[in-house]
């Protein structure tokens, strides 16, 4: 039985929100610019406490029209005449800006999207620093990337991301765009604008030419809007598959470049040998880490039968000690779900796996009394044919299987539409090659997970989408000449 | 006396036998100057899917062969071409290719086989990388093979053919292919070489027929993962294909703008087309 262990009591140690300046209301950044939208408002809340954070503007087909038409203007008359080293070193700058200014980055992008300030500044922020600084030094080496000796930009492109990773999705867009030659238009999510607002404000103290950078607000519509303008070259999402199809089917028949980094339900298998402390903090990182809002989450955890036992205590016993509130709290290890939705979804899909009969365990933590949460939660007794096992839940839930052979873990792994990512866990290092290959997925990590690198290609095989994010190959992504 | 000579039954190339179509249906290939050459085998939706089926069922054992040996397999391919030279010369000139094209057609196309066996064994060392991230780790990105291919062959009758299927099955892809319905005969030619040389069942598949009725239930296939649309030259299918290849996101490799020069030096946007990126890591550590 587990319990939950004594040990001091952490005191709060919330860090301060006096560091940013949240607007009462925002326009939309289009040519250099905060413009006024044609349409609507909506507003954005921090989902820890429900709080209105700011009023922002729902931009319109005619508001994106504005924002492609700035971006080709800025395409054509500045930046594609600009040689790659001036590009860089405005890149350059941008990288510069967000180290400097990343707590309040941080800050800003856990009251909005609900996640720990110690995963907001530890992860995502330094990140979005570098992969600014890495895709920097690409701008003016763009022959040596292997697509001959003068590849071209792509124009115009049009960038829908979504509301798990908001400021780092931006960087991982819009740096390799821009260090191609591209200009762009980006929508963020509509519960997650505030960080890309902010960065609205980067661009300026970059002093980047007007229309190289757009922002846009909205919901779907406005990134229909987005993906299906004519003068767009390029698009880009990062979202659920379902969107991700219906972007592939209206880019059909056009010559528009695409790539799509879709959902997952990524398999974490453990071995008996492998080293089981590690393997522990893999799993629950794997699962838990930002409230299990990653498409790469180790959603299905895939145990050897010899030491299920063993695997799930240790976990039980670590899950007791995640301590779940305040994002802006420095202790919190699991902040808020993002939006009322999302805990819905969350909440339905648990219920059918209690339904299927599959046997729930959550970790003891007390639920705040406002704002969306869902207590760290693994499923055992779960097999293939399971919801649970096969749709993505996109929250911090675990679905528990096991095996005996290493040929069952990979059909068992692979038995998915999707194919983003994989954990193995092993000491064995010819099991571990030997798994890596098998595993049809775009990434596989092995005695690590979750790790993330501006220089290490990121994507999907099958309906986890196509096109690779992360150096060179993310680059080619936006460039002609490379099929990627 | 003249010798009556014994003519050849055209028929389909499926997991590496030549089965009639299931459909019973035939039709009549023509010369350039509209004359009766053979009845052709037509496709239907069945064979499609039985084809689908071997280039499955190939998949595992092609993707997993040494890219040395995947090299020497399609090697072997251009080795017994050369010996149906005259043979193909023979069909595509009936086909009514212009008589000064026909020979350097058919020695490019011998010739494109051999630069794609080259690349088998070396298009991963080009397409991955080892990648420098800022900790302690291993990290190696590598392309392996998308799957099931499905290509609609371009009209180009035997260099356009060689051109799109030799690139994918040089990467461990397992294929089915719409040959060209107006130029068969040299596909079941090529077909016939892929039986005899060293090719396993199932990983090329050619079927004749109409593309325009083929082509769809490929593109829609849920265990087709990508779709080469090189031969198709009506935008409006070329829409509708792209449209139902969305439905489990194959990777579409959209038809030529223009005209397409075959006979040009390729690029590696063919092998590109059709592999996936994996990227690995691993601790370093003591």
């Amino acid at each position: 039985m587990t319990t939950k262990r004594k040990t001091f009591e952490y005191a709060p140690a919330p860090e301060s929100r006096a560091i940013v300046d949240i607007k009462s209301s925002y326009g939309l950044f289009i040519n250099g610019e905060f413009v006024d939208g044609k349409g609507g408002s909506f507003k954005t809340i921090s989902p820890a406490t429900e709080e209105v954070l700011a009023e922002v503007t729902e931009a319109t087909a005619a508001d994106v029209d504005t924002a492609v038409r700035a971006a080709r203007k800025a395409y054509e008359t500045v930046w594609s005449k600009l040689p790659g080293s001036e590009r860089a070193k405005y890149l350059y700058r941008i990288a510069r800006i967000m180290a400097e200014r990343s707590r309040e980055f941080a800050v800003l992008e856990s009251l909005d999207n609900g996640k720990p300030i110690k995963e907001s500044r530890d992860v995502d922020l330094p990140l979005v620093a570098q992969w600014f600084f890495y895709y920097a030094g690409w701008a003016d080496k763009l022959g040596h990337a292997g697509l001959g000796p003068d590849p071209k930009a792509l124009g115009v492109a049009g960038q829908v991301i979504p509301w798990n990773f908001p400021i780092m999705m931006l960087a991982w867009k819009i740096a390799p765009a821009l260090a191609a030659g591209n200009t762009v238009v980006l929508k963020p999510a509509e519960t997650t604008p505030l960080t890309a607002l902010l960065f609205a404000e980067v661009c300026q103290q970059a002093e980047l030419p007007p229309g190289v950078v757009n922002i846009i607000t909205g919901a779907g519509p406005t990134g229909q809007a987005l993906v299906e303008h004519p003068d767009v070259d390029k698009v880009a999402f990062t979202g659920s598959t379902a969107v991700g199809k219906a972007i592939a089917r209206s880019v059909a028949g056009t010559s528009k470049k695409v790539t799509l980094e879709l959902g997952g339900k990524a398999a974490n298998i453990v071995f008996d040998d492998a080293p089981l402390d590690q393997a522990i903090e893999g799993i629950v990182g794997g699962i838990f880490f930002n409230q299990g809002h990653v498409c790469c989450a180790g959603s299905r955890l895939l145990v050897q039968e010899n030491v299920y036992d063993d695997v799930i205590e240790r976990l039980k016993r670590r899950m007791a000690t995640l301590r779940l509130g305040d994002p802006l709290d420095k202790n919190t290890d699991i902040g808020a779900i993002n939006s009322a939705e999302q805990l819905a979804r969350i909440k339905e899909l648990s219920a059918v796996g209690d339904a299927e009969g599959a046997e729930r365990w959550s970790a003891p933590c007390e639920i705040p009394d406002h704002g969306f949460w869902f207590a760290p939660t693994i499923f055992t007794g779960v097999t293939q044919a399971h919801r649970i096992a096969r749709e993505e839940i996109f929250g911090p839930v675990l679905s528990v299987l096991t095996f005996r052979t290493p040929a069952e873990a990979i059909e068992k792994a692979n038995n998915t539409p999707y194919g983003l990512s994989a954990g193995v866990w092993t000491e064995k290092g010819s099991r571990i090659l030997s798994m890596a290959s098998q595993l049809r997925a775009g990434v596989v990590w092995a005695n690590t997970f979750n790790k993330f690198d501006p220089a290490s290609p990121f994507g999907g095989y099958k309906e986890s989408g196509y096109g690779r994010e992360g150096g060179r190959h993310g680059l080619a992504a936006y460039l002609q000449g490379a099929s990627a | 006396m003249t010798r009556i000579d014994v003519r050849k039954t055209h028929k389909l190339y499926i997991n590496g036998a030549f089965p009639r179509s299931e459909s019973g249906r035939t039709y009549e290939a023509l010369d350039a100057k509209g004359d009766f050459i053979a009845n052709m085998a037509k496709a239907s939706r069945k064979d499609a899917r039985d084809a689908v089926l071997a280039a499955r069922k190939a998949f595992g054992g092609w993707s997993t062969r040494t890219p040395y040996n995947r090299g020497q397999v399609i090697y072997r391919i251009a080795e017994v071409m050369e010996g149906r030279r005259d043979q193909f010369i023979a069909e595509i000139l009936a086909g009514g290719t212009p008589p000064k094209r026909v020979a350097p057609c058919v020695d490019a196309s011998i010739d494109r086989v051999v630069w794609y066996a080259g690349w088998a064994d070396k298009y991963v060392q080009v397409l991955g990388n080892a990648n420098a991230v800022s900790g302690p780790f291993f990290n190696l990105s590598t392309p392996e093979p998308t799957g099931v291919v499905a290509i609609i062959a371009p009209e180009a009758p035997l260099l356009g053919l060689v051109s799109v299927i030799a690139p994918a099955i040089a990467t461990g892809n397992t294929v089915v292919v719409i040959a060209t319905e107006n130029h068969p005969v040299p596909a079941v030619t090529l077909a016939e070489i892929m039986a005899t040389s060293d090719v396993p069942a199932g990983v090329v598949n050619i079927l004749t027929g109409s593309a325009a009725e083929i082509a769809p239930w490929l593109a829609s296939h849920m265990d087709v993962n990508g779709i080469d649309l090189a031969g198709v030259t009506d935008p409006a299918l070329a829409t509708e294909l792209e449209v139902a290849a969305a439905e489990n996101l194959k990777r579409v490799l959209r038809a030529p703008s223009g005209p397409a020069d075959w006979l040009a030096e390729p690029t590696l946007a063919r092998l590109e087309a059709f592999v996936e990126t994996k990227t690995v890591w691993h601790p370093i550590g003591v």
